[in-house]
């Protein structure tokens, strides 16, 4: 049922594929980006309430679900390589891992800057924002235990482990604002009741979204094409390409 | 799936079980602290079950709707009060100071400070909470959603 999928678990295979993803995704994420945040800054409606800082909306919501979305791909990684043993998934968590913690910081500071002039402060120690620093702190710890070891393979199954256990913490941060009162409201539109924002400013969000989501899947693409040479440095075919790069 | 990768599968799924498990508890175990405020009936009778009652002088923080007509200013300072409701009794704010843009009669706002009767809080910070609807004035309008900011005359 998988076998289609097992050309890909070599290296070079895998290096070729992403290297041809790269510029697709590039061109889709700059696109879906220039029409989304014209008509998400410029174009869509002012709140009824917020006035114009509803906007952060176009910037803070597509990069707090990511942060939650790469955090779930890389437990998948995580997964893959414990129990297949794929040398190739742990590429891919350290690829991964550096993406998510840029948007998971982007979330909270955008958060941040949203909160002070709505909610009349920066931060607030609720069980949204507090799970969502966890969450930040996990891509620390992913980041950090990768790079703590000098043999790369050896580190490799702590982190998978660490990847894979922090997924605890994705439902907590989701159904925070339901289980608990916290000064966050609940969920406009990561819900399956139909979004509750009007249509001119969802349609620029989901554009937004979308954008933001090939341009993660650029960004991981050529982060995993570093780590799979980093990590094949001595395979001929590594050599080769270096070879062919100085011609 | 030969029987080595099952066999990984299967402890790594425990081990996954285990920790959401433990987590799961201790987080329902706590949730009395996980909240960030008392609701003003909560400041009445305590949690749910009784317990964590607010007493008098203890620094709390407060969440509900602000009660229709109940907005009182002193016309010389910054000094306000106003009522807090959810579903029972409701209890008095007085604060000092200037309230946030989206205070409003019925937004629901947190305000922080000392308790100093046992339904009275002295805040020493108001914050504003908003739900997740968002829409353009026009359609708020049109289904009749009270928007007006707070007087500040």
């Amino acid at each position: 049922m998988w076998k289609w999928l097992h050309p890909y678990a070599n290296p070079e295979v895998a290096y070729q594929f992403t290297g041809k993803l790269i510029p697709w995704f590039n061109g889709i994420a700059f696109i879906l980006l220039s029409i989304g945040l014209f008509l998400g800054l410029a174009y869509s409606p002012a709140d009824y309430q917020q006035g114009e800082t509803v906007r952060i909306f176009y910037i803070h919501v597509p990069a707090a679900i990511l942060s939650m979305g790469l955090y779930f791909a890389m437990a998948i990684a995580g997964l893959s390589a414990l129990v297949w043993q794929l040398k190739l998934a742990h590429a891919a968590i350290a690829a991964i891992a550096p993406v998510g913690a840029a948007f998971t910081a982007i979330a909270l500071i955008t958060g941040a800057a949203w909160g002070k002039p709505m909610w009349g402060t920066w931060w607030i120690w609720d069980a949204r924002l507090t799970s969502e620093l966890i969450l930040l702190f996990l891509y620390f710890g992913v980041i950090a235990l990768g790079n703590a070891f000098e043999d790369k393979s050896q580190g490799a199954k702590a982190v998978s482990v660490l990847a894979l256990v922090g997924v605890v913490n994705l439902p907590i941060i989701h159904y925070s604002v339901e289980w608990w009162n916290t000064l966050h409201q609940g969920a406009t539109v990561t819900k399956f009741a139909a979004p509750s924002m009007a249509m001119s400013m969802y349609i620029p969000f989901v554009i937004c979204f979308f954008g933001c989501a090939f341009l993660a899947g650029s960004l991981i693409c050529k982060r995993f094409q570093g780590q799979v040479l980093a990590r094949n440095s001595l395979r001929p075919w590594v050599k080769q390409l270096a070879l062919a790069e100085d011609n | 799936m030969n029987p080595r990768r099952k066999k990984r599968l299967t402890i790594i799924s425990l081990i996954l079980f285990g920790v959401a498990s433990v987590t799961g508890l201790s987080l329902y175990g706590l949730s009395n602290f996980v909240d960030v405020f008392y609701t003003p009936s909560e400041v009445h009778n305590g949690k749910e079950d009784g317990t964590l009652k607010p007493e008098v002088g203890q620094n709390i923080r407060v969440g509900g709707l602000v009660v229709v007509g109940s907005v009182k200013r002193d016309p010389e300072t910054l000094k306000v009060s106003f009522d807090l409701i959810d579903t029972g009794p409701m209890i008095t704010v007085q604060y000092e100071g200037i309230l946030p843009d989206l205070f409003r009669e019925g937004q629901g706002i947190v305000a922080q400070g000392k308790l100093i009767k046992p339904t009275t809080l002295l805040a020493t910070e108001v914050l504003a909470k908003h739900d997740e609807e968002y829409m353009p004035k026009e359609i708020a309008d049109a289904i009749g959603k009270h928007h007006k900011p707070a007087d500040y005359n």
